[in-house]
């Protein structure tokens, strides 16, 4: 069963509808008791980081969350701010982020038109069972304004280019995460999502 | 590299897609639902949905139909139509859409921009406008006024002063949406496009005009603008004949226009 994590700043339904569609159970979770009873959990987003970040703790899945993907090891997919969140820090918001992948985020330089909104392409770096049915340069929609900078080059599993090569897809033992929206990705999305379901690490 | 954006435009009443001209005589082209799932089917890039009645008859937006929309659609889903408060909007990202468009509520109570914002992200709210050529007079040093309420009541705002504001409050695109040209095929406004492409430094989508691909080429190019609104083009009845995405992207492509290859 996976839980799609419901926080007030996030698309929790878009996500849940993707998993409808490619016939995978799952449940919208928004209480720390309903984590227990998932074995892989996605966290969504279209927030800002500190909205969302806030709505974490508000509702108190911080902890119990971190338990999950640390102590028991179940798979992590974060999305879009789900995936910005996962860092030390971020520039937006100036906020401390849940600092489980060493790295930081930063916002695209101005020059730039900036939200990044559309549709781009992602060149993989490595092979990953999440990406193994995604094409390497398949595009992907996007909507940010951040992007996440990982010390550890070895975390970096797709790159996008906009301005600067970014990391749009970074993976960490049982923790993958996309800037992208897979979810809304249309076709090479829902591969990415399958991907995730069928994932051991 | 980030390609260029086809959107399909729904005007919805009563949970149908209508095709106006110039904001005016709607006529009925398909159930929401179905054409959604359609437009998916063909790979179109996003898809915005108007509840184009929720703002003049002062209800709330039909998140029912939102709600069976979303279902079908695995690419960007903006909504908008009669959202005044940020739970309204936080209602209609829970019916499963992405994105929020402003427009007259926005008029009226600009904060409700900066409110979004703040609760979802920037790139959360679009601030769509309806825009018209009245030509360069007192207070509107553009030539172009806002108008609201289906382009039916002037605002004596400037287009260009608008959109700035809006940017500064906190919207992540707008969308330059000429009542001109609305429904007429005849391309878009490329001067008003180009003009608040060049005021701002958020994405610009194109709107109202688009009857053939050199129209949307022109938008995406000449117009500065990052996204091109369809519509009649993919459905209205009026026109003689309606082209799909699939054309739409190849006829782009091969004007030098970046676009997410078609899957096979």
């Amino acid at each position: 069963m996976i839980g799609v994590i419901d926080y007030r700043a996030g698309n929790a339904p878009s996500v849940g509808y993707a998993l409808e569609r490619l016939g995978i159970e799952h449940r919208l979770v928004d209480t720390p008791g309903q984590l227990e009873d998932c074995d892989r959990l996605i966290l969504p987003g279209v927030g800002a980081a500190r909205a969302t970040l806030d709505s974490l703790h508000a509702s108190r899945l911080v902890e119990p969350l971190s338990e999950r993907v640390h102590r028991d090891g179940i798979p992590f997919l974060g999305i879009c701010i789900g995936l910005q969140v996962l860092f030390e820090h971020s520039e937006e918001g100036d906020v401390a982020a849940l600092g489980w992948i060493p790295g930081t985020v930063r916002r695209f330089d101005d020059e730039l038109r900036v939200p990044q909104i559309g549709w781009n392409s992602v060149h993989l770096r490595r092979d990953h069972p999440v990406t193994a049915t995604f094409p390497d340069g398949g595009h992907a929609y996007f909507v940010n304004s951040y992007y996440a900078s990982p010390a550890d080059p070895g975390h970096v599993l797709g790159e996008t280019a906009y301005g600067v090569e970014f990391c749009s897809i970074v993976a960490h033992a049982n923790i993958v995460a996309t800037q992208f929206h897979a979810e809304k990705s249309g076709e090479l999305g829902l591969r990415i999502l399958s991907g995730f379901a069928e994932w051991i690490p | 590299m980030l390609t260029k954006r086809l959107i399909a435009c729904f005007d919805v009443v009563d949970g149908r897609v209508t095709k106006a001209q110039q904001f005016q005589d709607n006529i009925d082209v398909a159930p929401a639902e179905e054409l959604a799932r359609q437009l998916y089917d063909d790979q179109i890039d996003e898809i915005i949905f108007y509840d184009i009645k929720a703002s003049a008859e002062r209800r709330k937006i039909d998140l029912e139909t939102v709600r069976r929309v979303a279902h079908h659609v695995f690419v960007p889903f903006t909504v908008g139509g009669g959202i005044r408060t940020v739970d309204d909007m936080f209602e209609v990202l829970k019916a499963g859409a992405e994105k929020i468009s402003v427009d007259s509520m926005a008029v009226r109570n600009p904060d409700i921009i900066r409110a979004g914002a703040e609760a979802f992200g920037r790139q959360c709210i679009v601030l769509s406008t309806q825009v018209k050529r009245v030509g360069v007079r007192a207070g509107i040093p553009s030539g172009y006024e806002v108008f609201i309420d289906g382009a039916r009541e002037a605002t004596g705002l400037d287009a260009l002063d608008w959109v700035r504001h809006g940017e500064d409050l906190g919207a992540g695109e707008i969308v330059v949406n000429s009542i001109d040209c609305d429904g007429t095929a005849a391309g878009y406004d490329l001067e008003i496009t180009r003009a608040v492409a060049d005021a701002v430094n958020v994405p610009i989508i194109a709107s109202g005009g688009a009857g053939n691909v050199d129209h949307i080429a022109d938008g995406l190019t000449t117009g500065g603008a990052q996204a091109a609104i369809i519509s009649s083009i993919l459905y209205s009845p009026r026109l003689d004949r309606n082209v799909g995405v699939r054309e739409l992207k190849d006829g782009l492509a091969a004007r030098n226009v970046p676009m997410r290859p078609y899957l096979p």
